[in-house]
């Protein structure tokens, strides 16, 4: 017999970061199907062209500085198809191409790689979209197809429409949870966000906490603000920014308490955005800013160690 | 007498490179990060502040063993305010639309970090002439410094440099390069530039006298 000597911990776990990233990829399987039933091929190239170009400009960085090559752990995956999600299925395609490289180079590689960014690669490659090409990135395509032969307006290629978040009242309950609504690829569809949420949940790959508390904040303070709070829920990209983008580990507090607060405060800037702000949906600034804070919420929700003796007693 | 001409010359090619107050002492970063907008936002800010280095490096230099050294700090910026105001009168009435592009940050010049820090530490301990060509060279590194800020903030954000289009017709500005964040990112990118620049050639220098 063979007898192994080591330091503990001596508990191993078959989980690493591929494992997970693998997990995240398959949760957002349904997303990026409904996605491309409705928007068609255009949403399957945008998506297509993101995870390649993502993957390549990981490649290539990590080549440059003669680092290890990291695209197994398929976290440039993952940022890729976030950021294809992300894009309404209308854009120029050398959008996808330039977010990729913003999102893995500027906001992950120059940081020090997974682990080290400070904000959600993919979600600062959207914002920096936003602001450079406004007219891009809130003309979406109306939908090809839809779910259940649905009375909601179909179109053409390029036909632009304004977000249901500025007025949804044409459309039934039924087209805004199945996603036959006008919208960025991933953020239509909420029954395939729903779907993806349960399986991460089921397989422990994220805790509730985030996006229960960011989505209930947004309903409840929508609902105080006199919105009905299931449709101001079903409208825009509370839901995909919950479960996908909000729950990323990296730009997450690390205490459950402080991932509850994190939650709560993406949702308040979110309604505080929608209701006083510019901008019809603030999710992608919210996240962005509570991933800012993070390190404070963990400063703050730090558990007291036991045993340990409080300073400055009096 | 050599030896002197050496010393200024070294001054001022200080100011350019080894302590450019831009990408190696990080002094201004406000105006450098604010106006950089464009490129010729980035030359006028850069010429404005270099003239009112210049001349509070030299007065002083001249007056350093006559100001108290308690109240150094509001002395110096008794001068630097009168070389600011009469910047600030000049472009007003020759360069009307600079001045209206630059706006606040033209008074704000008064506490731009560089020429406090340029009057404590070089000019209140040396004499006029190196005073002045420091003053030369900080103010040149930084105008260089900001005006190529300003060129890559202007082609990428408006297509345009120096006001002239130099991007194809198919070309879509990216419109965040010219809005604050752009600054932040466009400043922080040359900084690690040549950060790594530097890096790279101190360890091949200390590689060569270890073989050496």
């Amino acid at each position: 017999m063979k007898l192994a000597v080591s330091s503990g911990p001596h508990i191993l776990t078959r989980e690493t970061t591929q494992t997970l990233m693998l997990d995240v990829i398959i949760a957002l399987i349904p997303t990026v199907a409904a996605g491309i039933y409705i928007f068609g091929s255009r949403a399957a190239l945008v998506l297509a062209i993101s995870v390649f170009s993502s993957v390549l400009f990981e490649f290539i960085w990590r080549k440059a500085l003669k680092k290890s090559l990291t695209i197994k752990d398929l976290s440039a995956v993952v940022t890729g198809l976030l950021i294809g999600l992300n894009l309404p299925s209308s854009v120029p395609l050398w959008m996808p191409v330039l977010a990729s490289a913003l999102a893995i180079i500027l906001a992950k590689q120059l940081f020090g790689g997974l682990g080290h960014n400070f904000m959600n690669p993919a979600l600062f490659a959207r914002a920096v979209l936003l602001a450079s090409w406004p007219l891009h990135m809130t003309s979406y395509n109306l939908p090809q197809r839809v779910f259940f032969g649905s009375s909601a307006p179909t179109g053409v290629d390029t036909l632009a429409s304004a977000t249901p978040l500025i007025n949804s009242s044409g459309l039934s309950m039924q087209d805004l949870l199945l996603g036959n609504i006008p919208g960025s690829i991933g953020e239509v569809c909420k029954i395939a966000i729903i779907i993806g949420f349960l399986y991460l949940l089921f397989t422990k790959t994220i805790t509730w906490e985030v996006p229960v508390s960011f989505i209930g904040t947004v309903a409840l303070l929508g609902w105080l603000l006199g919105e009905d709070p299931v449709r101001y829920l079903l409208t825009g990209g509370v839901l995909f920014g919950a479960v996908f983008m909000a729950t990323d580990y990296v730009t997450n507090p690390v205490q459950r308490i402080g991932q509850f607060i994190f939650g709560v405060l993406c949702g308040v800037i979110v309604v505080v955005i929608r209701k006083y702000g510019g901008y019809p949906e603030g999710v992608t600034y919210a996240i962005l800013f509570m991933n800012c804070i993070t390190p404070l919420i963990d400063r703050y929700s730090k558990k007291k160690i036991y045993g340990e003796v409080k300073k400055n007693v009096q | 007498m050599s030896n002197k001409t050496n010393n200024l010359r070294g001054v001022f090619i200080n100011g350019i490179f080894n302590e450019n107050p831009t990408f190696r002492l990080v002094l201004g970063t406000c105006p450098t990060i604010a106006v950089t907008t464009s490129a010729i936002n980035g030359i006028g800010m850069g010429l404005a502040a270099t003239f009112v280095l210049i001349g509070s490096n030299m007065v002083i230099s001249l007056l350093r063993k006559f100001i108290p050294n308690k109240v150094r700090i509001p002395a110096f910026i008794v001068v630097i305010c009168t070389f600011v105001t009469i910047v600030q009168m000049l472009m007003q009435a020759y360069l009307p639309s600079l001045y209206e592009s630059l706006g606040i940050f033209i008074p704000l010049i008064v506490v731009n970090c560089i020429i406090l820090a340029r009057a404590e530490a070089f000019a209140a301990k040396n004499d006029v002439l190196h005073s002045a060509v420091d003053g030369i060279g900080m103010g040149l590194g930084f105008t260089l410094a900001i005006t190529l800020i300003g060129i890559i903030r202007e082609m990428l954000g408006a297509g345009t440099v120096f006001g002239n289009q130099v991007m194809g017709a198919g070309f879509e500005p990216m419109l965040l390069l010219v809005l604050a964040p752009g600054g932040f990112i466009v400043y922080g990118l040359l900084l690690g530039i040549i950060n790594a620049i530097s890096t790279r050639r101190a360890s091949k220098k200390s590689k060569e006298v270890k073989t050496a």
